[in-house]
């Protein structure tokens, strides 16, 4: 009899304990000595793993971005690949601290599904890819094509109002995975592969023969992509949204990641608040003085992350377009650092 | 003076206690009491927690969202769907491709199973090895890679759609899937189905009628030709009186598919193929356990009477090595069932694919999602053993005391 209610009495102490979710992501971050974060299965350019297990891309580099401004060490992060089924669930159920995975920001996604969005890392659209010897050069010529996509993502929406706001028929196979989608697409099962423009550059790279597959000229959505965080906690959504301020506000600067020290030691008011010599918007963000030289170490400013991965300096080569500065003619924005 | 006797203690209170608390007494009565509060205890912390986290997170609980417009199209719909249906229909149109391909599957499944049983315990030594050999084979191969197998291989054996394979013009074969006329209901249609009932009744009527006739006066009477001409004649005059029953909807190649006429989508059939294959080898070993578990003078009584092996198969064996099957054979089924939820990775758009999958994704009400389904795939289950525990009953009845 005593020890079983000694058992009852662990039993519901360890039920008392349960706590729910505090907003302090940030803290448990720290503690836990790691961040976790959420990223593609292999998306060249955003989020792939190299034949060594490293973890590169855009996606990627916010994540090390921000643990870098936490740890001052940008290998501290644990990636976790996940499908566009199962990422808001890893996200709501605290698997992982942030989402970066080229997700789209919705009115949608952003009230019913309990988390926030921190910014824009890329401002993309939706796309078409065909083979060339389809002969087809627009989105409007194709009515009754067999379109392959992956499921639950808002291409999968977009496309069925494209298509039903032309009066075009079509079928679509929706695939749990990327990789599904597109070799399906190579075998002939469909005519179409649609998703995010940068992501058919990206997967042209996977196909055997990029230069049988054309992308075709229409861009038939706006996809703003950035990083994702849980609802409720406000501090942990300042870190992530202004680590990406930062980087762009790095670019507009001109600080690179080799001048950072030099520019570092500059007597300008700004460049003294950016760099912490001057105030404490670190400290007020919940990081260190040197949060902006931690993250422009570690991946660069906006610009350089945006060449090493899908631009100039990658095999996507994909064009600032819109992404470029806002002073550049884009519609890259930080709001200021003071 | 004489002590009185001490009462002994009402039987009912010992009755109670024993009851209550076995032989632990009042004791355990309170034991179970507390386990059973400290259970509910627990279960609603969960509950409490699972609340209070969502409500941080703002994500509003309930079932209301089933209401919504979906916003999406599906590969394969057994009822009208389209994109600005509610969320609610395409639950409907992803369990009953769940089903669809669960009963097909069930159906191939069991036909191979016992085929490949009967082969395995044949004394043709090729037949044995070969049926050994497959489920061997199948067994032990993993079912994912079994349906991608399947899938790549139907999708690369097929041609594209501009170079399919046709037959008499109207049935077409390429890597979009099968494609036939499809059938229009016409005026006609429902007194048809009418007289395919009335043949069915009559035919049952008369098979009755000359068994009677067979056990009580030992008559035998034909009566296929009587049946024949009810099944076939019956029906023709309905459609010669009322008009033909359906005509015919013909596809055609326009643009990149064919348009008109029903499918049968590539992925539906390589999941159907991988799902049979698979627990086919494994229905084999179970049914050929249950033969086994035959005596072996079964056999060798219905050989004593002058039948063939098959005969003996057909109408000893196997009736009584049924009792031995049924349970695990219930287990396969439900296997099959359950494991059809691998559609996603080809495709198919099944219950899971595009309710738990898509919906879950699109809505983010996780914990709805999952209930829903959960709670599908157990009536599911429920209800198939519930049909093949009725089956066993109606086996034992028939086989005697």
């Amino acid at each position: 009899m005593k020890r079983v209610s000694l058992v009852f009495t662990l039993a519901l102490a360890a039920a008392f304990s349960t706590e729910a979710a505090t907003a302090q992501t940030l803290k448990t971050v720290k503690d836990r000595g790691m961040l976790s974060c959420g990223v593609g299965q292999g998306l060249p350019g955003f989020s792939s793993p190299d034949d060594k297990g490293n973890w590169t891309g855009l996606d990627v580099d916010v994540c090390r971005a921000v643990a870098a401004a936490i740890f001052n060490d940008a290998a501290k992060v644990k990636f976790v690949p996940l499908s566009a089924k199962d990422r808001f669930t890893a996200l709501q159920s605290g698997e992982i601290d942030v989402l970066s995975r080229n997700t789209t920001w919705t009115l949608s996604r952003d009230t019913s599904l309990g988390a926030n969005f921190t910014g824009v890392t890329y401002y993309d659209g939706q796309g078409f890819m065909v083979k060339k010897s389809l002969k087809v050069n627009s989105a409007l010529e194709l009515n009754s094509a067999s379109v392959c996509v992956q499921t639950g993502t808002t291409t999968e929406q977009n496309l069925a109002d494209y298509f039903k706001g032309n009066n075009m028929k079509y079928e679509v196979i929706a695939f749990g995975t990327n990789d599904e989608a597109i070799k399906a697409y190579e075998s002939g099962r469909c005519d179409v592969f649609t998703t995010d423009v940068s992501g058919l550059y990206s997967d042209r790279l996977k196909l055997a023969n990029a230069a049988d597959h054309a992308v075709l000229p229409e861009v038939i959505s706006k996809e703003p992509l950035g990083p994702m965080v849980r609802h409720g906690d406000d501090q942990w959504l300042d870190v992530v949204r202004w680590t990406l301020y930062a980087m762009i506000t790095a670019e507009e600067l001109g600080i690179t990641q080799k001048n950072v020290d030099e520019m570092a030691k500059s007597d300008k008011p700004e460049m003294k608040r950016i760099f912490g010599t001057d105030g404490n918007l670190g400290e007020q963000l919940g990081l260190t003085k040197d949060w902006v030289s931690r993250i422009v170490k570690a991946v660069g400013n906006y610009g350089e992350t945006f060449d090493r991965n899908v631009g100039a300096g990658s095999k996507l080569g994909i064009a600032r377009g819109l992404n470029q500065l806002w002073n550049k003619g884009g519609i890259q924005y930080a709001p200021p650092i003071r | 003076m004489a002590v009185e006797p001490r009462k002994p203690p009402l039987q009912l209170v010992a009755q109670l206690q024993r009851a209550l608390g076995g032989r632990a007494g009042w004791g355990g009565f309170v034991v179970q009491i507390l386990f059973v509060a400290a259970l509910a205890w627990i279960a609603y912390e969960i509950v409490a927690n699972a609340r209070a986290n969502l409500q941080a997170q703002r994500i509003t609980a309930g079932f209301g969202f089933m209401a919504n417009t979906a916003g999406f199209d599906v590969s394969q719909n057994l009822i009208p769907y389209s994109g600005s249906d509610s969320y609610t229909r395409v639950f409907l149109v992803g369990l009953l491709n769940t089903l669809a391909v669960s009963i097909i599957g069930i159906f191939f499944a069991t036909v191979i199973g016992f085929l490949v049983a009967l082969g395995r315990l044949s004394p043709n030594w090729l037949l044995s090895r070969i049926s050994g050999g497959y489920v061997e084979l199948v067994r032990n191969l993993p079912l994912l890679f079994q349906i991608l197998f399947w899938y790549l291989a139907v999708l690369a054996a097929l041609p594209n759609p501009r170079q399919s394979i046709s037959l008499f013009g109207s049935f077409f074969l390429s890597n979009r899937g099968f494609v036939v006329p499809k059938p229009i209901g016409n005026p006609g249609f429902e007194p048809f189905v009418f007289a395919i009932v009335i043949a069915v009744v009559g035919s049952l009527l008369l098979q009755r009628y000359a068994r009677k006739q067979l056990f009580d006066h030992g008559r035998m009477i034909r009566i296929w030709p009587y049946v024949l001409g009810v099944l076939f004649g019956l029906p023709l005059l309905s459609s010669l009186v009322f008009g033909a029953p359906v005509k015919f909807e013909f596809p055609e190649l326009k643009g990149f598919n064919f348009s008109g006429g029903s499918r049968v989508i590539p992925e539906f059939v390589a999941l159907t193929l991988a799902l049979s294959t698979y627990t086919a080898a494994f229905i084999a070993e179970i049914v050929r356990a249950g033969i086994q578990s035959v005596h072996k003078g079964q056999m060798e009584a219905g050989s004593s009477l002058g039948l063939q092996r098959g005969s003996t198969l057909r109408l000893i064996v196997v009736p009584q090595a049924m009792r031995v099957i049924l349970p695990p054979l219930t287990n396969q089924y439900l296997n099959l069932t359950k494991n059809s939820s691998l559609a996603v990775a080809i495709g198919y758009p099944d219950l899971v694919s595009v309710f738990a999958g898509t919906t879950l994704s699109q809505t983010g009400q996780a914990i709805e999602i999952i209930t829903i389904t959960m709670g599908v795939y157990l009536l599911i289950s429920l209800v198939t053993s519930a049909i093949m525990s009725f089956y066993g009953w109606r086996l034992g009845r028939s086989l005697g005391p």
